[in-house]
């Protein structure tokens, strides 16, 4: 202890240098001090504000399904990759790596982060999968993240894609069911507290401050196996007839449902590289035609609610054409002096013409209206046409003829499917739905029962060897129903060699369950009646519809329809 | 025979542990020893949490430590009269070293610091922290104390010969330390406070120049950040900032062993290394600050006694300038980290992660320890 004291002499040298000592030793001590209790609160702040961080979490969007619960479209968790450029640029060694895992070209990523190496977040690559994600986030690389998305899958692919449609890369509906029913669908992004490191990366959740909310599932009207056998059904004739689109749509008659609806050309919603805008339409609601001939059954319709005529009226439609005004309408043969059943198992257009001239534009305005034509089904579903329909103070005489066999209106298919589910439903109209009902659908009675009755036991006519639909007919069944063979439009007036080919119908027609509507565009092979081209399709889907449906047999031992199945496809 | 002798014969007229008296026959000194001990464990369990959980890495710091300390052991052994007597050849051999440096030299983060030696990488400037004040001391005891004005000025020129070598590589923080450490020397050879002033006056108007001429581009920013590091707080300012956070949130006791949020969630640079303060701050708050402080203080007052207790002029001067220097580590990496000083990569002694300084340091010690074990021997 004698020599501790030894340091300190008198030597000034040694005092001020022990001055010195204990001012810096002080200094030492005060800064501690200043920064961890005088500072402590707010640096524990500014601590907290660099790793304490709310985030979204994503919600996962609802489930669409069919009438029965099978999966239509569906969300699977993935993983998007984004980057902060201006602090991925100190690693530039790592971005030919992180190029290749993504399946990205190195120049492209380069040049997209020198252009954006203002913002602070910038996609990489959305929607990989979580393996590929996790390969990413080993790289260690500074800035760069990923976020959980879900991505939509869509089982059915191209056979219900228009009906149910697609959302964009960041799941919001864009069309079809999907954009319709968006607010129902989507889910509700949850936040949670979390701590992040300084790349960014969750290391630990500390709380949920609300839960994601999944939206909503959905469920369709439709039926994924009429569904399925429809497509395929009508892409094989589309295919056959060299045809250069198509639609199929079919309803419940009971309640309005749709059981079935698919357009061609169509397109795979999984995949949508190559898609152009004239396939995803679905064009059984956005487009148009002239009804043609489909129409008649209301005509006949129209006659019988007036009063003025019976199912056995005769009426002289010799020589097979009738002048009105300027015009001639004409009938394929001369049918001489039929009756009104006649008039639609031969689709007379000079018949159809005569009754219509009998009867005042307004009485057939009104019963079109009746019937939905000019406007919208109310299905809801986005981009559904009104169809034409001018008002009847504008028609010329010759107008209200041709309105009579279904020129200067026109419908979409899903508008000539539901006139004729009235038919089928004894008079009473049912609003069109895409979604599958579980309560009972009020009906309005917009036809007598007995009316619709006597043109359902006429319709039946068209479907037998007399009529112009045989190859409509399926077996066990009677089927009701009218085909259409409409001469389209062209510039200034109607095309000699191009046609749209219709079957409409319905069955069982002793007691209809099931309305159906096959429409076939520009059918440039060696056929082209709608008897011929559209009767076929409608036979083997209403057939394969009739038994999944178990509906019960109407025409058991009858000879008509033993006519073989082959047969209808030639 | 003679040493051992004595050395029992004081411990039983003091009564001393066992230990203790082996420990002195080894020329060890117990209290330094003790104290060196404590600080190397507090590192590695320091380093473990701030080098995120790396078993690795302290393992290879524990190897680095065992190194430095079998070093101490044969440099405590050595008579300070042998260093005395190499002192020149080491100094002339270190600045060739340090010559090859610059031209031969591996680069690393653009300074040019090492040499490879093929089986290891080797920093000569390191071991100049210790070269330069052995020179110094060995040049200024050659005659009476204090220097006259010509020694001093050729002391001056010897001690610049390294300083600017060092400062070029470039490496700040090192060149630093050697300029202190001979600073030191000629500051405990009775350096003329009329001189000492003149030349505080003559570095104040140097200042300029300097600032404009020799500092580089990354040390000017280092300062300019330092005296505002909230004007680039992405950048130059990052670390300070980062480091304050980190010292602050940990308030009076920390938040724990492996818990602190800055460190363990990768928000400090360089955490294990230069900044391992703001690590230890931050998981065991003011009053493990405080206690490491004292711990250290307790060590440089300990070189302080050795110094003071020194019977010759080369060696007084020696253990007072590795003492002092040893001061300035602790004062200048500590000011760094909490913001007080500009960032100068000068380690937190036995503490930061890395190489070289280990083993200079413990080196040191070893003189020292030898410097207090051996006088007894040759003072009767």
């Amino acid at each position: 202890m004698k020599k501790q004291q030894k340091i300190i002499t008198y030597d000034k040298r040694r005092i001020v240098l022990l001055l010195l000592f204990v001012a810096i030793v002080a200094l030492l001590v005060w800064r501690v001090v200043y920064l961890q209790v005088f500072n402590k609160d707010f640096l524990q702040n500014q601590g907290a504000a660099r790793h304490l961080r709310t985030v979204d979490t994503a919600a996962n969007r609802g489930v669409i399904m069919d009438r029965h619960g099978e999966a239509l479209a569906i969300s699977t968790p993935v993983e998007s990759v984004w980057v902060n450029p201006s602090l991925l640029v100190n690693q530039r060694q790592l971005l030919p790596k992180l190029a290749r895992m993504l399946g990205l070209d190195l120049e492209q990523v380069e040049r997209t982060l020198a252009a954006r190496m203002d913002r602070e977040f910038v996609y990489l690559k959305r929607h990989v999968n979580p393996d590929t994600a996790r390969q990413v986030l080993d790289l260690q690389a500074e800035g760069v993240f990923t976020q959980r998305e879900y991505r939509r899958y869509y089982p059915t692919g191209e056979v219900a894609s228009h009906v149910i449609g697609f959302t964009n890369i960041d799941d919001l509906g864009q069309e079809g069911v999907e954009l319709a029913y968006e607010d129902w669908l989507k889910g509700t992004p949850g936040k949670k507290r979390v701590i992040k490191d300084r790349l960014g990366r969750v290391i630990e959740d500390l709380e949920n401050i609300h839960t994601a909310a999944p939206g909503k599932d959905l469920h369709l009207s439709l039926d994924r196996r009429i569904q399925y056998l429809a497509y395929r059904e009508l892409k094989a004739a589309i295919k056959l007839n060299k045809a250069r689109s198509g639609s199929a749509v079919m309803l419940d008659v009971k309640t309005g449902e749709v059981l079935a609806a698919v357009n061609q050309p169509s397109f795979n919603p999984n995949n949508r590289k190559k898609m152009r805008s004239s396939q995803y339409r679905n064009r059984a609601v956005t487009d148009v035609f002239e009804p043609g001939s489909t129409i008649k059954p209301f005509t006949i319709a129209m006659a019988l609610e007036s009063r003025k005529y019976r199912p056995a009226t005769i009426i002289n439609t010799a020589p097979g054409s009738l002048k009105v005004g300027r015009n001639t309408i004409r009938d394929l043969n001369n049918y001489g002096s039929i009756n009104l059943t006649n008039v639609i198992t031969k689709s007379s257009n000079v018949g159809a013409s005569k009754i219509a001239l009998s009867l005042t534009p307004e009485q057939m305005w009104v019963m079109y209206n009746r019937l939905g034509f000019g406007s919208v089904t109310g299905s809801g579903f986005p981009g559904e046409s009104a169809g034409l329909l001018s008002h009847f103070s504008r028609w010329h005489k010759i107008e209200q003829a041709t309105l009579s066999f279904g020129y200067g209106l026109s419908v979409t298919p899903l508008q000539l499917a539901h006139a004729y589910s009235i038919l089928a439903a004894d008079g009473r109209s049912r609003p069109v739905s895409f979604l599958r009902q579980d309560e009972p659908v009020l009906a309005e009675q917009v036809l007598p029962v007995k009316v619709a009755q006597q043109v359902r036991e006429m319709m039946k006519t068209v479907v037998s060897s007399e009529g112009t639909g045989l190859q409509a007919s399926v077996q066990g069944y009677q089927v009701a129903g009218k085909t259409g063979t409409i001469h389209k439009t062209a510039a200034g007036g109607y095309a000699n060699d191009r046609y749209i080919a219709v079957f409409a119908g319905l069955a069982p027609a002793s007691d209809p369950r099931l309305v159906l509507v096959v429409m076939i565009n520009d059918p440039a092979g060696e056929q082209y009646y709608g008897g011929q081209v559209a009767a076929p399709v409608f036979s083997r889907v209403m057939s394969g519809a009739l038994r999944l449906m178990d509906v019960a047999p109407d025409n058991l031992p009858v000879i008509q329809t033993s006519l073989p199945q082959d047969e209808g496809r030639s | 025979m003679k040493a051992s002798n004595r050395s029992s014969f004081q411990s039983s007229q003091r009564e001393m542990p066992l230990l203790q008296q082996w420990i002195q026959q080894l020329h060890l000194d117990f209290p330094l020893l003790v104290a060196l001990f404590i600080l190397a464990l507090t590192g590695l369990i320091v380093l473990y949490s701030a080098s995120g959980q790396d078993v690795i890495e302290v393992q290879k710091q524990s190897m680095r430590l065992g190194v430095g300390f079998v070093i101490m052991f044969f440099l405590a052994q050595l008579a300070p009269q042998t260093l005395q007597r190499w002192s020149l050849p080491l100094f002339i051999l270190t600045i060739i070293l340090l010559i090859l440096v610059l031209i031969v030299g591996v680069q690393v983060k653009g300074a040019q610091r090492w040499l490879d030696l093929y089986l290891f990488r080797f920093q000569p400037s390191e071991i100049m922290k210790l070269i330069a004040p052995m020179a110094l001391a060995w040049f200024l005891a050659e005659t009476a104390l204090p220097p006259r004005f010509f020694r001093l000025m050729a002391s001056l020129v010897l001690l610049a010969i390294p300083v600017v070598l060092v400062a070029v590589e470039p490496d700040l923080g090192t060149s630093l330390l050697i300029a202190s450490s001979g600073f030191f020397v000629l500051f405990l050879a009775g350096l003329r406070w009329r001189i000492l002033a003149g030349a505080s006056i003559l570095l104040a108007i140097m200042a300029w120049p300097i600032w404009e001429y020799v500092l580089r581009d990354y040390q000017r920013t280092r300062v300019l950040t330092f005296l505002n590091p909230e004007n680039d707080p992405l950048g130059a300012g990052y670390h300070i900032i980062q480091s304050k956070i980190a010292i602050g949130s940990g308030g009076l006791f920390g938040k724990g062993w492996l818990n602190g949020t800055q460190s363990q969630l990768d928000f400090l640079p360089e955490r294990h290394t230069d900044f391992i303060f703001a690590v230890f701050s931050e998981e065991f708050g003011m009053l493990g600050g405080i206690m490491l402080l004292i711990l250290y203080l307790f060590i440089i007052l300990r070189g302080m006694f050795i110094a003071a207790e020194a019977k010759d002029t080369f060696s007084r001067l020696l253990a007072g300038s590795i003492s002092l220097t040893f001061f300035v580590y602790i004062f200048v990496n500590i000011g760094m980290v909490s913001g007080l000083l500009p960032v100068v990569g000068v380690p937190l002694p036995l503490i930061s992660y890395g190489g070289t300084s280990i083993v200079t340091l413990l080196a040191g010690f070893g003189i020292l320890m030898s410097i207090h074990t051996h006088k007894k021997m040759l003072s009767p």
